[in-house]
């Protein structure tokens, strides 16, 4: 994918991912503390996740069970043996100076993730690895002299997921965090809330520029701790401009030790040195001694993967296949869990699925949208909505009439969608017999029309269109235009003829 | 008579204050009686609470008064080491950055002697954070052995050996992480055992080598030591290296004690114990004469690695302190410097403030153990020849019931004597690391006196989980000699 610039110089967009993803259980990784986001600073620690003297920590089993999920989910290898390694620094956010991590066993490794585009195209990425680790707290630098430290969120358990270089665009490192975002709620194993800070972006971007027949690698730079969609793609794209600015203006390349670290300026839009050389890092790993090592038994495994459900991107391929979907409405089917299965139960149902696509991404989705809630829990069955999409296929009621049906249908649960039709005069009349019996009396009283009509001069559409109205005035809407339509045509045939 | 009262046996005392012989506020009394006059020359204790004490020794008093069943301990003063968290009094591992450190919850261990109605009457000095054998290292005291206040009590845990010793409690706890309650105990002539690593929880005891640190009890008879073992030992689902009691149950300690081992089989390693002191020497060949004479079965043994367990011991150990350490910082907790200039000032001053030397010593020998570059020349190799050490125990006991061996290559040494020479005071531990290193339980017991009557300890390790047996090989030599009987000359 080289970027023309001029014949003489492209270049190659290089980048790699380091994701950070909150699992969602209901405690802590090693300690019984309640996981929870915005309460009262230091109210959700007790002394083994405060690091105190003596405190022994105790895994979180489900948290492993989680991280497992997605590594398989990742197409990732699952180490029959795994271990715990304390990683050192010290910050004043990390009690104990060191953080529970995985070295060199960690659960997942020697993965992929596919990822798709709007154009209906996927692309593979390879993951290199996924471990657990504890979260650190957070430092607050509100109190003038002082800095203050919030250990609620010391402790949570964090997957960390690194892929391979193999994305070349900010556009593409987004369709990943994205995707990943739709897998991880998917399988249930995070809320992936951005603003909660449920997912962290760190990229590392180079780029391999070749200028009159030679190749350059750019440094490289990582930028940290960025937690929204929008600003990992900009930020990358920021850094392409600016790495190729800098490369034509220094001619600087990627050598030893001078990857730096940026920061990502939201407001300003631009990405801000942090650290000119990366420091030598020596985080004298080791073996956790307080921990035992983690057998992943077949039959656990097994159990774990028996919990996966079908992953996202694997969905939306099948409804597309299947269904007869548009690769966009089954993108937009699949983008939540409960929205994709409410859907296929109602095709399920006996509704045809085209029908039912619109009816859920259109009517209810906006009807949910206004409730600030899923369309499962709108407590309108998928039988229903099956039954409404077979009433608009038959030509029972409207595309209109069936929206102002999904609107009553949610405020009154009680009644199906035939009932609510016929209880607001909804259905269409489709009975050829009345209908001629209208057509007639609407050709008889207006005469000039007709005319209009059978002299196929210009005013012969309009005329047609006229008489069409009138019937529909005369049914007050409820006829089926498509079957008023056909009497009409019939009708005003044999007067021309 | 108050003398008689505190060489009663725990098991007595208890028996006799359950049944209303004796008041348990009166034992708790006496003892603080004599520590008010023995206290003073000995400085065993960093902390002791006497109101707590006497108050809870009266609620045992009525509650037996009441017909309310007690617990194991009933009323029995004991002591632990203070480096086990309590939420009463301080909880200092002898060291100034923790000096006013009052941790917010009991060590499971606590909670199990509280649960026994024992009367925790204080804590005893120690070597800064365990580290040491003589316990010159305490941040916060000095502590002497008993039997020649020019000595010292051996380490870390001498203040619990000089207190069980010196009759300023019935028993107590210590921790072991290469010797620390098998060394101070043969040094100060009283019972000291390191249970199997799992046997005992660690939640609470303050960490110094995790994979090696194990609680256990100092006690003057093994009788006593079975007892504080019944009371401790078990699985603690705080604790995930505590073994799972399924895959090896715990037993009624005490209550098999005084079944003899039949056929027992004893193993020496003679290339091993030629190093010790010749008068050590000879009182473990008249210790094993005297297994001889009970029918055991003698055999002699090579154990090709031992050699080399203090080199392995002092990376591994020192390696996890580093880490277990780095703790304490002064951002949340203990000693805080003053006017720091930055954070990074906070750490590193804090820290050189109140870290002695010993423990400075340790916590840069395990940094650069660790280190990139030096790890698998050190720490690594160092996890290999542990796995060396394990093997050549498990070779061993495929032969014998138990190993005997000394416990300390000389007898009390001198105060000052080796504190400036790091490399000699780790000798010291030359007979006790390996159990650690192979996670096997150990005891040293009285086995006689040299020429300045200074007790010897004799060792005995016993395969993994085996603390019965080992306890019971244990009182068949007890039952045959009266070594543990003497006391002191100060508090005769």
């Amino acid at each position: 994918m080289k970027t023309n610039m001029s014949n003489d110089l492209q270049y190659k967009v290089i980048v790699g991912l380091e994701i950070h993803v909150q699992l969602c259980t209901k405690t802590k990784m090693f300690c019984g503390c309640a996981v929870e986001f915005g309460a009262e600073p230091n109210s959700r620690v007790c002394p083994v996740c405060l690091g105190m003297p003596g405190v022994l920590p105790v895994m979180n089993k489900q948290a492993v069970e989680y991280a497992i999920m997605v590594a398989l989910a990742l197409n990732c290898e699952v180490p029959k043996f795994t271990k715990w390694d304390r990683k050192s620094y010290y910050y004043p956010d990390l009690p104990k100076n060191y953080q529970i991590s995985q070295y060199d066993l960690p659960l997942g490794s020697n993965g992929f993730i596919e990822i798709p585009f709007e154009s209906g195209d996927t692309k593979k990425i390879r993951i290199i690895r996924a471990h657990l680790e504890e979260d650190a707290g957070k430092n607050l630098h509100t109190a003038g002299n002082f800095s203050q430290v919030d250990l609620n969120r010391t402790g949570t358990p964090l997957l960390e997921i690194v892929t391979e270089p193999d994305m070349n665009s900010g556009a593409e490192a987004r369709a990943l965090a994205v995707e990943l975002q739709r897998m991880v709620r998917f399988l249930g194993v995070s809320v992936a809330d951005m603003q909660k800070g449920h997912m962290r972006f760190e990229p590392n971007i180079n780029l391999i520029v070749t200028k009159d027949g030679a190749e350059h690698k750019t440094p490289i730079v990582e930028v940290k701790n960025l937690n929204s969609f929008r600003a990992l793609e900009r930020s990358i794209d920021y850094e392409v401009q600016r790495q190729l600015d800098e490369f034509l203006d220094t001619g600087r390349t990627m050598e030893m030790g001078n990857k730096s670290t940026r920061g990502w300026d939201g407001e300003k839009e631009v990405t801000v040195l942090q650290r000119e050389k990366e420091e030598a890092h020596d985080y004298r790993y080791f073996p956790e001694p307080d921990l035992v090592p983690v057998e992943v038994t077949g039959k656990w495994l097994d159990d774990i993967r028996s919990q996966l459900c079908e992953l996202p991107i694997k969905k939306q391929i099948r409804f597309v296949t299947e269904y007869g979907l548009s690769d966009y409405d089954a993108g937009v089917l699949t983008a939540e869990r409960p929205t994709a299965e409410f859907f296929e139960l109602a095709v399920k149902a006996g509704g045809d699925p085209k029908r039912v696509c619109n009816l859920v991404t259109q009517d209810y989705q906006k009807l949910a949208n206004e409730k600030g809630c899923s369309i499962a829990d709108l407590g309108v069955s998928p039988e229903k909505i099956a039954q409404l999409a077979t009433m608009i296929t038959g030509g029972v009621v409207s595309a209109t009439a069936s929206s102002t049906i999904a609107a009553i249908s949610v405020a009154d649960l009680d009644k199906t969608p035939e009932e609510i039709a016929a209880k607001h005069n909804l259905i269409q009349k489709s009975d050829a017999g009345e209908l001629e019996q209208i057509v007639d009396q609407v050709l008889k009283e207006n005469a000039k029309a007709v005319e209009d009509v059978a002299s196929g001069s210009k005013k012969s559409n309009k005329a047609r269109g006229f008489l069409l109205g009138q019937v529909m005035q005369k049914t007050k809407g409820q006829a089926n235009p498509k079957v008023v339509s056909e009497i009409l045509d019939k009708k005003l045939k044999s007067f021309s003829s | 008579m108050p003398n008689k009262l505190l060489n009663t046996g725990c098991k007595e005392l208890r028996d006799k204050i359950a049944s209303g012989q004796i008041k348990s506020i009166t034992a708790t009394q006496t003892v603080f009686d004599a520590i008010e006059k023995y206290e003073p020359a000995i400085g065993a204790y960093i902390s002791t609470f006497k109101e707590q004490a006497l108050a809870k020794a009266g609620e045992i008093d009525n509650k037996i008064a009441a017909g309310e069943p007690v617990g194991q301990l009933a009323g029995v003063p004991v002591a632990i080491k203070d480096n086990m968290c309590t939420t009463f009094g301080a909880t200092t591992c002898a060291s100034k950055i923790l000096e006013n450190f009052h941790a917010p919850y009991n060590a499971t261990v606590v909670e199990k002697l509280l649960t026994a109605d024992a009367v925790i009457i204080g804590k005893t000095n120690l070597d800064e954070f365990a580290m040491g054998s003589s316990t010159e290292n305490s941040g916060l005291k000095k502590t002497v052995n008993p039997w020649d206040t020019n000595r010292v009590p051996g380490g870390s845990s001498g203040g619990s050996a000089a207190a069980v010793a010196s009759r300023l409690c019935f028993a107590a706890l210590g921790s072991d992480t290469g010797g620390s309650i098998r060394q101070p105990a043969s040094l100060c002539g009283v019972v000291g055992l390191k249970p199997t690593y799992g046997r005992v929880s660690r939640f609470g005891l303050v960490a110094f080598g995790s994979s090696l640190d194990q609680i256990g009890p100092v006690t003057r008879t093994v009788a006593d030591s079975a007892l504080m073992m019944d009371v401790i030992a078990g699985h603690d689902p705080a604790d995930s290296t505590s073994v799972d009691e399924a895959a090896a149950p715990v037993c009624d300690y005490l209550e098999k004690i005084d079944e003899p081992v039949e056929k027992l089989k004893i193993a020496v390693v003679p290339q091993f114990n030629a190093g010790a002191d010749k008068q050590v020497q000879k009182s473990i060949a008249d210790a094993i004469d005297v297994y001889k004479k009970l029918g055991a079965d003698i055999i002699e043994i090579n154990m090709p690695h031992l050699d080399y367990a203090i080199a392995a011991y002092y990376i591994i150990a020192t390696a996890e302190a580093s880490s277990n350490l780095a703790r304490y910082d002064g951002v949340h907790y203990g000693h805080r410097t003053e006017n720091p200039k930055d954070y990074i000032e906070v750490y590193s001053k804090s820290r050189a403030e109140a870290f002695g030397k010993e423990v400075k010593r340790r916590i840069m020998l395990g940094t650069y153990a660790l280190s990139s570059g030096y790890y698998d020349a050190y720490y690594l190799k160092a996890l290999k020849v542990r796995n060396l050490i394990r093997g050549d125990f498990t070779d061993a006991f495929e032969k014998c019931d138990c190993i005997v061996m000394p416990v300390s290559p000389t007898t009390a040494f001198k105060i000052g004597e080796k504190i400036d020479d790091p490399l000699t005071m780790y000798l010291s531990d030359i007979y006790t690391i390996a159990a650690n290193l192979a996670g096997i339980p150990a005891i040293s017991i009285p086995c006689g006196f040299d020429n300045n009557n200074l007790p010897i300890g004799l060792q005995i390790l016993a395969p993994a989980f085996a603390e019965d047996k080992l306890l019971r090989i244990a009182r068949m030599y007890e039952n045959q000699t009266d070594w543990y009987k003497r006391k002191p000359p100060m508090i005769s």
